[in-house]
């Protein structure tokens, strides 16, 4: 069935589906769901609700209504169920968005997320696809989330490093998307599953006009992050980013083995990337500095040069 | 020869025990691998930590051998 008022959908790797609603009203819904990254329970449940949540943030639109999705098994204390839940819930509350019911199922392995539906002006909406030669891309948390949790489970890392990592996962995107609604983002998506280099790629585009260039010494990473990477304690998904991107991404000699790893290492809940104005730029980091947040400059949109994406 | 089969394992335990029969210093060892993820990160553990192997593949099994 075709309905134009669908403007993003199935067909594009954007982040979500975008429905028209009328003249003033675009509605964003997405969703999301996976098994436990980390230990704690209500930790869990924040990062997976701040995960979720995320897809509205990179279309630039505002969180109104959420549902609770839920698999737990048996064996599972509703006790552990209560603080996945609570910290979903915190995190809705945080976002301004209302839980308004859910589904759970039984399953072998528990899995949580919610699927979350937003508002913006189809106006304002943001595309994944669309960054303007000449921008500067920003990246608004560091990388490393996959290669941390996959150390973490076998006790690798330091306390303070899992404690970085896990506040990382479970922050909003709420700051990082609203203070940039002033400013004129040409694109932006969040970095999840596919990398760095993945998201880039889709934002990159299949038209041979745009190459995103990124410079290794300015991507932020996660403490202990090189060191995993160093010590090959990165998860599959990492190697499969990278197979996946193959020759989309090239990189220059001197680019360190560990960082062009870090940039294919799947992020749970990752940052915003942002393709800006170059004057906007130290504005935005003001912003997100009062807000007590960071966020890095990592590269530049330019003409082609030979392929979607460059590391130099 | 002392193996240390990886085999069937998932990430990052081969690499954890590679790391445990380095220690332990009995060269040279064997480490079987049959999947690509432990092989590319017991590649990079050993590489950078300067540790002297060779690999070869068969069958898209990997046999390492550790000489130091």
């Amino acid at each position: 069935m075709v309905d134009e008022r669908l403007l993003v959908g199935y067909d594009s790797s954007d982040d979500a589906a975008v429905y028209i609603a009328s003249e003033e009203i675009a509605i964003i819904q997405t969703l999301d769901f996976f098994p436990p990254v980390v230990d704690d329970p209500y930790d869990f449940g924040r990062i997976a609700a701040a995960n979720a949540i995320s897809d509205v943030y990179a279309m630039g639109a505002t969180p109104k209504i959420a549902l609770n999705l839920l698999c737990f098994s048996n064996c599972l204390s509703l006790a552990v169920v209560r603080k996945i839940l609570e910290g979903g819930a915190d995190k809705c509350m945080e976002a301004g968005a209302i839980i308004a019911g859910g589904h759970s199922i039984e399953d072998e392995e528990v899995k949580y997320g919610l699927s979350v539906m937003g508002l913006c002006h189809p106006d304002k909406i943001r595309r994944n696809d669309t960054p303007r030669h000449g921008d500067v891309l920003v990246l608004t948390k560091p990388l490393g989330t996959g290669a941390l949790s996959t150390g973490a489970k076998v006790d690798l890392i330091e306390p303070e490093s899992e404690r970085l990592m896990v506040e990382t996962m479970a922050r909003l995107n709420k700051n990082a998307c609203e203070a940039s609604l002033e400013l004129d983002v040409s694109a932006s998506t969040d970095i999840t599953g596919f990398g760095l280099m993945g998201h880039a790629s889709e934002m990159a585009g299949n038209d041979n006009q745009t190459t995103l260039v990124f410079e290794s010494q300015l991507i932020p990473l996660l403490p202990q992050a090189i060191e995993m990477a160093t010590d090959g304690i990165l998860p599959a998904g990492a190697y499969r980013n990278r197979h996946f991107i193959g020759d989309r991404a090239s990189f220059a000699s001197d680019v360190p083995l560990e960082i062009s790893d870090l940039v294919f290492d799947p992020q749970t809940s990752g940052g915003l990337l942002l393709a800006m104005r170059e004057e906007d730029v130290e504005p935005y980091r003001d912003a997100m500095r009062a807000l007590g947040e960071e966020a890095w400059r990592v590269g530049r949109v330019l003409p082609w040069e030979g392929a979607p994406i460059k590391v130099i | 020869m002392k193996t240390v089969d990886t085999r069937g394992l998932s990430c990052p335990e081969p690499v954890l025990l590679v790391r445990k029969a380095i220690m332990e210093g009995e060269y040279p060892f064997v480490v079987l691998v049959d999947d690509a993820t432990p092989y590319e990160n017991i590649r990079r553990y050993a590489t950078n930590n300067g540790h002297k192997f060779e690999v070869v593949e068969e069958d898209g099994e990997y046999k390492f051998t550790f000489t130091e």
